[in-house]
């Protein structure tokens, strides 16, 4: 019906402060004002959130699915990168 | 070759399914799947935003101010369920405006459940108690969905939806402890709709041919009549504390199954409800192409805007 859809936002929330930016969604809004408005009324009606981020989806670069094996296979074998990995002798505390 | 190829992604596919590994938006999926996820997400999302103009018909006439700000909360709230789920509609590739005008043109289905009209407002308390409460029985199930943007949007309703059968109730409370009068309101409100919102579970099992598969794509986790069952179960002793009488002769417990037996449901009203002959369908319908309609120069006026806007920048 209307020739122009409103674009597409991203929404991410600070749920307090010292945390992150967390997505929690996405709506339709005809700018980046708007789309601040419309995620405090969609998706902070119950204190979700002290803090909003908007980004227009368009903006968001994915990797690809089908790409995962080999983006984050190599570093499942990578054990030595875990503390865990390395064995200390018993007497050794706080390490 | 490709056929192969084929059957290697579905069997893939199913294989994550069984091993409980979320389906996320770009992941490869049968294109069965995500139809048959687009129509049963849609008709969700419609069914919240319809789902609003019953109770919003009863803000202005709420008894008391508190009554009126839980309303108000109340269907802000379904209109925010029905945003999350056109948002996780268009993570599956389907265009949301197309899926509305899918719904005004009699093509996409919405619960049957809000062609029946609020007449009293008895019924708000009513609708709150027994009809989010339905709802949250299915909802909850799908929290589990093997859809990820849909699990999590039923996570985020589910949370919400708590206060909304609570309220209900309450105010149930309120009248069936009050004058015979109101008593009386509740009871007649309880025998409109207790089977209506036994049918919003939909048709039996042996009815409902593509249950099979949603099942095994876990986007159902129980079927209709195993909800339909809980929800009774559930429900039969909080209208026993509320001293209302649940309209059915065959309403009784059995020690056997350990669940209540009850009548058969007339599925003939429920079919004619459907297909668009239910009290309100008419009416309903009209309204949301109205909204869409009259409120067009709106999301064209805030359009122009911003892009009168976003040109004065760049100059
Ligand atoms: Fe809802
Ligand atoms: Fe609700």
């Amino acid at each position: 019906m209307s020739n122009r859809e409103w674009p597409l936002w991203e929404v991410f929330i600070r749920s307090k402060q010292g945390l992150n930016h967390k997505h929690v969604g996405s709506l339709r809004a005809p700018d980046a004002t708007l789309a601040l408005e419309n995620a405090r009324d969609v998706y902070t009606r119950r204190s979700e959130g002290i803090s909003i981020w908007v980004v227009e989806s368009n903006y968001v670069h994915a990797s690809d699915p089908s790409d995962a094996d080999s983006l984050f296979e190599p570093s499942d074998t990578k054990v030595y990168r875990h503390p865990t990995f390395y064995e200390v002798p018993d007497g050794i505390k706080h390490m | 070759m490709k056929t192969m190829d084929l059957q290697e992604l579905e069997k893939r596919f199913q294989e994550k399914i069984d091993k409980e590994i979320k389906i996320e938006p770009n992941d490869w999926m049968p294109d069965e799947y995500r139809k048959t996820l687009i129509r049963q997400i849609s008709q969700h999302a419609h069914s919240e935003i319809v789902g609003m103009l019953p109770e919003g018909n009863w803000i202005t006439r709420a008894p008391n101010l508190r009554r009126k700000a839980v309303l108000l909360a109340k269907v802000q709230d379904e209109a925010g369920h029905g945003l999350y789920l056109y948002s996780s509609v268009e993570t599956l590739g389907a265009d949301r405006e197309a899926t509305i005008d899918d719904l005004h043109s009699g093509k996409a289905k919405y619960s049957s459940i809000f062609n029946y009209p609020a007449v009293t407002w008895a019924d708000i308390g009513t609708i709150g108690w027994l009809v989010d409460g339905a709802a949250i029985m299915n909802q909850v199930a799908l929290c589990r969905c093997s859809y990820g943007p849909y699990a999590r949007g039923m996570v985020k309703i589910c949370k919400e939806e708590s206060f909304h059968q609570r309220q209900g109730f309450e105010s149930l409370v309120t009248l069936c402890n009050g004058t015979p009068t109101q008593k009386a309101m509740a009871q007649d409100a309880m025998n409109r709709f207790w089977w209506p919102a036994l049918m919003m579970f939909g048709p039996s099992d042996d009815e409902s041919p593509n249950s099979a598969q949603s099942m095994k794509w876990k986007i159902k986790r129980f079927s209709n009549d195993e909800l339909r069952q809980s929800f009774v179960d559930a429900t039969v002793p909080q209208a026993e504390i509320l001293g209302l009488t649940i309209p059915d002769p065959n309403l009784k417990w059995n020690e056997e199954t350990g669940h209540y037996d009850f009548s058969p449901i007339n599925w003939d009203e429920f079919w004619q409800v459907v297909n668009g002959n239910g009290p309100c369908n008419k009416e309903r319908i009209e309204a949301r192409t109205k909204a869409k309609e009259e409120g067009m120069w709106v999301r064209e006026a805030a359009m122009a805007y911003a892009e009168k806007r976003a040109l004065k920048k760049t100059a």
